[in-house]
């Protein structure tokens, strides 16, 4: 049975249609990259699976491990395996990153039947996690993603990802701001992570990422719909041509 | 009879049943009650009482009794007698303008002696001073009276030179009662003074307080007002700076149902070189309504003021009120002042992120609510305060999810 399976998806936010039929299925275990220029929907589709209310779904469905995932709180997604590693990790002040991520990986197991963990195997944990991200401890104690830099951000969403251990992780163009030594970093922790029974959706605007993260299969998304599918070479093909091929020319004007 | 008469009627007679005080005393009772007399209590004709009517106490009957005072002081700290305290007790706290202070002031010593305190020059207190006025539920509800209770706690505190100490005040109580507080402080030059007000009354309880701060040259004066309780309330923080002085009011009130919670505030910087700093935040939910109106004086001479004034808000339901007004009038031109307000209601992207972790929406949202409080709470220094206050936040924003 597929992990994941997208039918004719349509979303808009206000009255503008963004995704106008995707089509998708993704297996336990497969990679997928998810390709395209900025503004063609990327973004919407990887909120829309993790439940934004923003994005109205206007038509289509979505299975998850055989359920309607779109009948779905975001914290039941999040419970259910589902995890969104964000374009722009949001800032919370007041509320520190260990609390914030202890209170999550402590749902998350409490709704999978584990027990909780206590405050000292917690810890330990989240130290092993943070050195296979290189990440600074002291990162731990500040609040939620706030004042971190543009690749600390980066990085504490794929730490948050190597402790909720999800089985559908989508990474929401986790390159992009990330120098070549962070970049490396970064993919090795994803790649740490793979795993015949976790799948996974690497949403980028670049080429680049997917030398680190190979994916099974690159689709192209343009104007809200995937236009193009293949394998990894795919993505070598589009580094060569560009998108110009799957835009259509008042949208690449618009966008810069 | 006029409704003003009819008002101060109902207190004439509480007034003269109370036991005579010593000489001056009783003569500061009663021009104070002469003048409560004349001007009556306010409306919201009133600029001052603009947002807060006080109509409901205006009409009602009450008798007069006292809380029940709990005061710890660590060593070196004086009690005096209030009748030793002619050049300072109802000095600062002016009752020619305000009503509720004329009236504290006419029940001066009723029952319960003021609480006057002295920190000698130079002491330095590790330990904090504590003054907690509580009704009793006995008191307020006692079956024999039909009229309300009203108390009118009443504290002066006199810090010498170059003395460091800090100040815990809590209001709280059982039944349906009127808190009337009047507090002095006299900062000595070069003093260091924290003060907290805990404000945590019965939720069908009246509470009016005015705190008036003189501050000495080079002093540094810190208050942090929490007001959690009460139905009706309202805080008027009153600091006057002299040269060189530093001062700081933080505040933080939390109000729901239909509670109303009223901070008034006034820095007036008389003298130059003056620095204060103001941080009022507060969090309503359902149909509370507060006030916040913070007014900065800086006088003629008072050259190289720096003022900020930052009042958030933080607004969970759609039929919470929040009037927030800043006030400044100033008269020098060497100065740098800054103010600002907000009104806000939770970060929608900031729930849906701690969602997408799988922390229910309830929980995201007293998390949110939680961080917002939190900077006020860390500005607290007194550890044991600091917890209970967490743990009443805590529970105060656990109870509101359901
Ligand atoms: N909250 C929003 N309000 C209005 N328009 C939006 C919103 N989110 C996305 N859009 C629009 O939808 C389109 C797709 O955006 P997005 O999914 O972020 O694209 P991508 O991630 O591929 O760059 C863009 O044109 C963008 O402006
Ligand atoms: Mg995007």
């Amino acid at each position: 049975m597929s992990l994941l399976e997208i039918k004719d998806l349509h979303a808009k936010v206000g009255e503008r249609e963004i995704l106008r039929g995707i089509d998708l299925t993704i297996n336990p275990g497969e990679v997928h990259a998810i390709m395209g220029p900025n503004g063609s929907g990327k973004s919407t589709l990887a909120q829309v699976l993790a439940g934004r209310e923003l994005y109205v779904v206007t038509s289509g469905e979505v299975i998850y491990e055989g359920q309607d995932l779109l009948a779905m709180s975001p914290e039941d997604r999040a419970r259910a395996g589902i995890f969104l590693a964000f374009q722009y990790p949001v800032e919370i002040p007041g509320v520190s990153n260990m609390y914030f991520l202890k209170a999550a990986l402590n749902t998350v197991r409490k709704s999978r039947g584990i027990e909780e963990l206590d405050a000292f195997d917690f810890l330990s944990l989240v130290k092993e996690k943070m050195k296979l991200m290189e990440m600074d401890q002291t990162l731990l104690n500040r609040p939620v993603n706030t004042g971190f830099s543009g690749g600390e951000k980066k990085r504490n969403e794929i730490f948050q990802m190597a402790v909720l251990e999800p089985r559908l992780a989508i990474l929401d163009e986790t390159d992009s701001g990330l120098d070549i030594d962070a970049l490396r970093t970064v993919a090795g922790g994803v790649n740490a992570l793979r795993d015949p029974e976790r799948s996974m959706i690497v949403v980028t605007h670049y080429q680049r990422l997917l030398n680190y993260i190979v994916p099974d299969f690159v689709h192209v998304l343009s104007e809200g719909r995937i236009v193009k599918s293949g394998g990894k070479e795919l993505a070598l093909e589009l580094e060569e041509s560009g998108y110009s091929g799957f835009e259509d020319e008042e949208e690449a004007v618009g966008k810069v | 009879m006029t409704a003003v008469t009819e008002q101060i009627g109902r207190w004439v007679a509480e007034f003269s049943r109370q036991e005579p005080a010593g000489p001056w005393i009783q003569r500061l009772r009663e021009s104070a009650f002469q003048r409560f007399a004349e001007i009556g209590f306010p409306t919201t004709h009133d600029e001052e009482w603009r947002f807060t009517n006080v109509a409901a106490i205006a009409r009602t009957t009450f008798r007069a009794g006292s809380p029940d005072k709990l005061l710890c002081t660590p060593g070196g700290v004086e009690e005096l007698d209030p009748s030793d305290a002619e050049a300072h007790l109802g000095h600062d706290a002016a009752f020619d303008r305000n009503a509720f202070v004329a009236l504290n002031t006419a029940f001066l010593n009723h029952q319960v002696s003021a609480t006057v305190l002295r920190i000698p020059r130079g002491m330095v207190l590790e330990e904090p001073i504590e003054i907690t006025y509580e009704v009793a539920e006995d008191v307020a509800c006692d079956p024999q009276e039909s009229a309300m209770l009203a108390v009118h706690p009443r504290t002066l505190i006199l810090v010498g030179a170059n003395a460091q100490c800090t100040i815990v005040e809590t209001y709280k109580g059982t039944g349906t009662y009127f808190t009337n507080a009047v507090t002095e402080i006299v900062v000595g030059d070069g003093a260091v003074v924290d003060h907290y007000k805990i404000q945590q009354e019965d939720s069908r309880a009246y509470h009016i307080a005015t705190m008036q701060v003189q501050i000495g040259r080079s002093a540094n004066f810190s208050s942090h007002s929490i007001s959690l309780g009460g139905a009706l309330v309202r805080n008027d923080v009153n600091a006057v700076l002299s040269e060189g002085t530093e001062a700081t009011l933080n505040g933080l009130y939390i109000a729901n149902g239909t509670q109303h919670i009223d901070n008034h505030t006034v820095i007036d910087h008389a003298k130059p070189h003056g620095t204060s700093h103001e941080l009022y935040k507060g969090i309503l939910d359902d149909q509370a309504h507060a006030v916040f109106n913070g007014r900065i004086i800086v006088r003629k001479d008072a050259q190289k003021t720096d003022s900020k004034q930052t009042n958030k808000n933080l607004v969970l339901s759609d039929e919470a009120v929040i009037d927030t007004k800043p006030e400044l009038q100033i008269l020098a031109d060497d100065v740098r002042c800054t103010h600002g307000a907000t009104i806000g209601q939770l970060d929608a992207e900031s729930l849906f992120y701690m969602q997408s972790r799988g922390i229910g929406k309830s929980d995201a949202r007293n998390l949110l609510t939680y961080a917002f409080a939190q900077d006020v709470v860390d500005r607290v220094k007194v550890q044991s305060l600091r917890d209970s206050l967490e743990r009443i936040l805590f529970e105060k924003f656990h109870e509101h999810a359901h």
